[in-house]
Parts: structure tokens; C-alpha cells; sequence
């Protein structure tokens, strides 16, 4: 496309709609109107011009407003959507069919129909993620596409415009006034102490102020930029780890998502208030609901493998610290933070038998099983023992004769146990569940009476790492310096002119608080005798002044 | 300095191109994590370390040249016991043949382990997870799960859930070193 030549001879880009120098309007549309939109200047934003290549058509798709704000309303509606039912990441179920079974179970038809949608996992499904990723492309294109073309505008306006450009401004006034040089100088001077940027050329005066606060939306969309840049970081491996653990009280896990971490857990802890301590201020509370928790905490110590040690070595690893994990306080260890999250108390750890003659109930010795650990053989009082055949640790019953265990975790622990005993070297076999003993190969004469229990406690630990933090707080702070920016400053310029044929021009454009601007050149007409303006803008002020003038 | 209509074009492409590569890459890289955090088909597969049942130390990258067939399972799921018989018999099968199997189980006592090989009567190598770090390098969720895992030591295929004898068969003779 053909470049504009301005009558005052400087060359402006295709498109552009007030020549950039000095400010004459250049098309047909633009001369038509009463006063011109200045939001960029009257420049020529590249998308509106250019649309030969595909590259170009997905370009100026990215670069319009509008588009961007249907991204923006698109993302706020699905993100709504989103919080209608809990996602998948807060279901207690793991696998496909549980979650959709827990979905119908819960919400019915509608929980049906959430989950197949998909709307159930949607902030990771690739359309959402698409969406945000779009907003950031319309963010990047649209201020590329504005922010340059306003740089050039502004950097190469001239002091002395075109009276066309002059007239078309909101805030405009020409008349026969007793303006002087001597004058011109006063305003100046009340200018620069108004802190404009005072620029003269020959008998025009253009004083700028603020003109950074026209870049504060850029600002503003570089910090989100950044921003949705440290949100992307957390998808490559090392920058981000979210990951829970539950570990028992004695036990050593290794830390998920770290390299060659273990805690182990010396203890958890759960306190409430007491009544005494706390009667003023949960005294109330404590009645109202029975207690109140003070406290939850977990006892840890840390270890690290040795270094490009694999997975699965459970020795030489190095203690590395002790500490008290305590809600909001966590371990912190390379650049990991372990919280206390979650807890479950008592927990069976241990179990205390006897084997008793079923008849006397005569002890011939005690023995106890760790859970975590059962031995294969309990060896009692002389002549007596006991073999652990098999172990159930969540016992749900027989099937075809087989005892059954749906999980790991010791709910409702069951034994198969051998007694032996003088009367019997060859064992007397027996079902030991709590409460209840089977006795699969008929009647025995000895029996193993339970005595006691020790229980664990169990932490819900989760362990977080990110290294985008640092980068989401510097797109924060930029963001709001943007906003800052072009809230709170405004651009504003006067322009003054001498005319050859005597007459005296004056015109004032804000981006915002016109007021202000007003106020500014009312003071400065007070001392240099400039002719009365008008808000072109402002009909009621217009009308006055036809009342005004009819009136006389 | 206006641009040229050529060197516009390769510019706006440029941009646009960085732009949709880095999408692209985030939700690739996002629904993958969903699926299986870390571990992938082609990936190399996460050395480790573990005793066996009978004392034998047996590290993972001791099999190289030969394809591993790597079982994670628990005494309580019913899905193993069903497949574990199966995978035995495939296993004096294969073994010979340079396929060696490996079960690993999550953090049981010893005791249990034991008398579910016994039950079963199991003659491959079984080894107890007991601070769950291998479970942890492999993300295994659910149990069962097994890894193919190629003479190279790259991972060939992730099983999730249970599998027939025949699927036991042609995964190990997958596997098969040439």
C-alpha cells in the first residue's frame, strides 16, 4: 500500500489518519468529523491495513480489542463453569470409573453430564489451557500492534500544528485577542510552573505533561505477559511439584517429587483448648461444639540419599535435619516446603495376644505383632509358640474358603495362626479376628485371647515446590505499576498559536480528567489574555454559549 | 522505519510462530502430566535398587541387553493374584530367552509377601518397595501397573491394569532382545 505524503511534506505510513507531524487529517472520514479520536494519535494501527496473507488475517484477528475481550469473557465463563461442582482434583477416587461413579452417585444426571463433558478436569483440559494461551497472543499482538505506532506519533508530533488538526480537538478556541510575544512568554513560563514540558517554535507553543502515563496499559499487559509466562514455566519439569504423602508414625517415606529426600515421622500431634486455659476466648466455642483444635503437628526428621544414588536404596542415607511441622510452618528444605495438611488418628499398630488354654484360660505366654511387620514366629513359654501363616490387614471375609483383604491399610486386621504346644507339636490352626477366632480344622484345645492395642497416628503431608513464584510477583508488580501508570497520571497537552492573519489559537487534549486541563489553561489564559475555548464535546456549555450570544 | 511488506510478513510469522510453539508446548506438556507425570513410552527407565525376597541385591541397570518385564503389585489387589500365576509360567518361558521379570511390591511386611509367593507358588524375583521411592520414580498409580522396558533400557509400553496370559506372552516376547 502507497505511503500518505502530507501537505507539510512529512511521509506517514499507510493507514495513518492524522499525519504525524503536523497533525492535518488525511482521509475523507477523518476530515468529516468535528473533532478527532486521539486515543493512538490518529496512527496507523499496522492490523488495519495490511490483510494479504493468512499470516496477516490471524494477525489482525489477534490485534482487535474486540476479540481479545470475547477471549477474556470466554475464559471468565468457562472458569465460572468450572466452580459449578468440586473437579477431579478434589474427588476421593483415583481411577476413570470410581470418579465417574462418584459423580453420578453425588450430583446425579447433571454430575453425569459435568464429567462427560469433561468440564470435571477443565482448567487442564487443552481447550481452556488454548483459550488462556490465546488471551496471551492477543495480548502480545494487539500492544505491539498500538504501543509502536503511538511511540512514532508522539515522538515525531511537531509544536506547530495544522489548524486543522487544532480545530478538531475537544477543547478548542480562536479569536482576535490581544496576544503578544510578551504574552506568549508569560504563558510559557505559567506552563512550566503548571510542570508542563514547554516546546516553542517560532509563535506556537506546545506544552506536554504525563505523556508516560500513555504507556501504562502496556506496562500493564507486559506484567500479565510475564505473568502467563511463569504460569507456562510450571509445566516443565523442576519448576513446580504439588504432591501429597501419608506417613505413619516410625515409618520413613521418600519425599514424592523431590531428588532422594526422606522424612520420617517421630510423632504426630494433635491439642485442643482446654476449658481452663482458654475459657475467654473459646469458652463459648468449647461448649458450643466440644473442642476446638490448638494444634496440629508432626515431628519429622529429614534425610537425603547420597548423591546419584537410584531409587529403592534405603541405606546410608544422611540425617539431614529434625523439625516441627506445624500448620503454616513447614520443613523447608531445597526449595521444597513440606505443610501439614491433613491427619488420621489411631491408626492400629500393634497387637497384643495370649495363648490361653481355652478351657482354664491359662496364659502360656505373651506375644505382640507389629502390623507394619508381623513376624513368621512368636516363640513363648518353653514347649509353646506361635506361627503367623498369613496376615489380612483389611479383612472383608471368605471367598471360596479364601480370607480376603481389600487394602494395605490395617482397618481390620485377621490372622491365620498355627498354635504349638506340647499337646500339640504339630499345631492347632486358628482365624484370629478382633472379636471373633475361626477355627477352620475343627475344635482346638488352646486359643489366642487378645489383650491390648497400640495405635499410630498418620500425616497428610503435602510438598510444594515453585520457582515461578518469584516471576508471577514480578508480572504482578508490573501489572499494577501499568495500572498505577495510566490511572493515575494523564497525559495532557496545550497547544498555543500564533496565527498569521492575528488571530490566536488554543487547544488542549487529555486521556483522561478533562477538567484538569481546563483548569490548567484557564490559569494560563488569565495571565496571557488568550481567547475563550470551548468544550466541543460538551453540548451544554455549547448551548450557553449560543444563549450567550444570541442574549447580546 | 517502515517495514518492508516481506520482512513484515516474516516478523508477524516470527512472533506468531514463538507464540503458538509455546502453547502448543504448555498444553501438550500439561495433558501429558495428567496422564502420567513423569515417565513416558521412549523415556529411559529409572534405575533402582532392591533385595529380593531370597537376599539377592537386583539393580535395574544390571539388565541391560536384556528386556525386563517390571510387575508392580500388592497382596491385597485382586487383579495381581489373578495375574501373577500367569506372568510365573511366562516367565520360565521367557526367561531363557533374555526376558527377565521383576515384581515389585508397595511397602508390604515381609511376611505377607512371603506367603503370597508361597500361595502362588511364584519363582520370579520379588522385591518390597519399602520407602516407596521406586513406586515414587515410576508414579505407579494403580496397582497393578507393568512396565515393558527394552533391552536398551528404554520404556516400550505401560500396562495399567490387569492382563490375560496371552498379553503377558506377547508383551515379553516384545521385549525379546534380537
Amino acid at each position: 500500500m502507497d505511503k500518505i505524503v502530507c501537505a507539510c511534506g512529512n511521509v506517514n505510513p499507510a493507514g495513518t489518519a492524522l499525519c504525524e507531524s503536523c497533525g492535518r487529517p488525511l482521509n475523507e472520514e477523518t476530515k468529516e468529523k468535528k473533532i478527532v479520536d486521539m486515543r493512538y494519535e490518529g496512527s496507523a494501527r499496522r492490523s488495519q491495513t495490511y490483510n494479504k496473507t493468512i499470516i496477516d488475517k490471524v494477525w489482525n484477528f489477534f490485534s482487535s480489542v474486540k476479540v481479545g475481550m470475547w477471549i477474556i469473557v470466554s475464559i471468565l465463563v468457562a472458569a465460572a463453569i468450572g466452580t459449578i461442582l468440586p473437579q477431579v482434583f478434589y474427588v476421593p477416587a483415583t481411577n476413570e470409573s470410581d470418579i465417574a461413579a462418584y459423580y453420578e452417585r453425588i450430583y446425579g444426571w447433571f454430575g453425569t453430564l459435568y464429567y462427560e463433558l469433561g468440564l470435571s478436569d477443565l482448567y487442564s483440559s487443552w481447550w481452556f489451557q488454548g483459550l488462556v494461551g490465546m488471551l496471551g497472543i492477543s495480548l502480545v499482538i494487539a500492544s505491539l500492534d498500538r504501543v509502536i505506532p503511538l511511540y512514532k506519533s508522539l515522538k515525531k508530533q511537531k509544536t506547530k500544528r495544522h489548524i486543522s488538526f487544532l480545530k478538531r480537538q475537544r477543547v478548542y478556541g480562536i479569536g482576535k485577542a490581544e496576544v503578544t510575544e510578551d504574552s506568549l512568554l508569560k504563558a510559557e513560563e505559567k506552563l512550566k510552573s503548571l510542570k508542563y514540558n514547554v516546546k516553542r517554535e517560532g509563535n506556537a507553543i506546545l506544552a506536554e505533561r504525563g505523556r508516560f502515563s500513555r504507556w501504562g496499559p502496556y506496562v500493564n499487559h507486559l506484567g500479565l505477559i510475564i505473568f502467563l509466562f511463569g504460569v507456562m514455566l510450571r509445566a516443565l519439569p523442576g519448576f513446580y511439584v504439588d504432591e501429597t504423602m501419608w506417613l505413619r508414625e516410625g515409618e520413613t517415606l521418600y519425599v514424592p517429587g523431590t531428588n532422594g529426600y526422606f522424612l520420617e515421622s517421630k510423632g504426630f500431634i494433635y491439642e485442643t483448648y482446654s476449658k481452663e486455659e482458654s475459657n475467654e476466648v473459646f469458652g463459648d466455642a468449647i461448649d458450643r461444639v466440644g473442642t476446638i483444635a490448638k494444634n496440629y503437628q508432626t515431628d519429622v526428621a529429614l534425610y537425603k540419599g547420597p548423591e546419584n544414588s537410584v531409587a529403592g536404596h534405603a541405606e546410608d542415607l544422611t540425617f539431614e535435619k529434625n523439625a516441627s511441622i506445624q500448620v503454616n510452618k513447614p520443613i523447608k528444605f531445597d526449595n521444597f516446603s513440606v505443610f501439614q495438611m491433613d491427619f488420621r488418628l489411631d491408626e492400629l499398630a500393634k497387637m497384643k495376644f495370649q495363648l490361653q488354654d481355652k478351657q482354664t484360660q491359662q496364659s502360656f505366654g505373651e506375644f505382640t505383632i507389629d502390623l507394619a511387620n508381623p513376624q513368621p514366629l512368636y516363640e513363648l513359654n518353653e514347649g509353646y509358640k506361635v506361627e503367623v501363616l498369613d496376615y489380612y490387614a483389611d479383612f472383608t471375609g471368605f471367598e471360596e474358603g479364601v480370607p480376603q483383604s481389600q487394602s494395605p491399610l490395617p482397618n481390620n486386621p485377621a490372622f491365620l495362626i498355627k498354635m504349638y504346644s506340647p499337646e500339640f507339636p504339630k499345631g492347632e490352626t486358628s482365624f484370629v479376628m478382633i472379636k471373633e477366632t475361626v477355627e477352620p480344622l475343627g475344635e482346638n484345645k488352646h486359643k489366642i485371647a487378645f489383650q491390648s492395642v497400640e495405635t499410630r497416628d498418620v500425616s497428610g503431608l503435602t510438598v510444594r515446590k515453585d520457582l515461578t513464584l518469584p516471576l508471577l510477583a514480578l508480572g504482578g508488580l508490573i501489572f499494577m505499576i501499568g495500572v498505577a501508570q495510566g490511572s493515575y497520571w494523564n497525559h495532557r497537552r496545550i497547544w498555543i498559536q500564533l496565527l498569521e492573519d492575528g488571530q490566536t489559537v488554543v487547544a488542549a487534549h487529555t486521556n483522561k480528567n478533562w477538567l484538569s486541563v481546563k483548569r490548567d489553561l484557564d490559569e494560563v489564559s488569565k495571565i496571557a489574555h488568550l481567547p475563550e475555548y470551548l468544550d466541543q464535546d460538551d453540548l451544554d456549555s455549547l448551548d450557553e454559549k449560543v444563549d450567550k450570544e444570541e442574549g447580546v | 522505519m517502515a517495514l518492508s511488506k516481506k520482512s513484515r510478513f516474516y516478523m508477524r510469522t516470527a512472533i506468531l510462530g514463538v507464540l503458538v510453539v509455546a502453547i502448543i508446548f504448555t498444553v501438550y506438556s500439561n495433558l501429558n502430566k495428567e496422564k502420567n507425570a513423569v515417565l513416558q513410552v521412549g523415556d529411559k527407565a529409572p534405575d533402582f535398587v532392591l533385595v529380593d525376597m531370597d537376599g539377592t541385591e537386583r539393580r535395574l541397570s544390571d539388565y541391560k541387553g536384556q528386556g525386563v518385564f517390571l510387575n508392580f503389585w500388592g497382596t491385597w489387589c485382586k487383579p495381581c493374584a489373578k495375574e501373577m500365576p500367569a506372568m510365573d509360567r511366562q516367565f520360565s518361558e521367557f526367561t531363557d530367552k533374555g526376558v527377565q521379570t521383576l515384581a515389585i511390591n508397595i511397602a508390604e511386611s515381609d511376611l505377607k509377601v512371603n506367603s503370597f509367593a508361597n500361595r502362588y507358588g511364584l519363582t520370579f524375583p520379588i522385591a518390597i518397595d519399602r520407602n516407596k521411592s521406586v513406586m515414587e520414580s515410576y508414579n505407579i498409580d494403580p496397582l497393578p501397573t507393568t512396565f515393558l522396558i527394552n533391552p536398551e533400557g528404554k520404556i516400550e509400553k505401560i500396562i495399567k491394569g490387569e492382563m490375560t496370559e496371552e498379553d503377558i506372552a506377547n508383551f515379553m516376547d516384545q521385549i525379546k532382545p534380537s
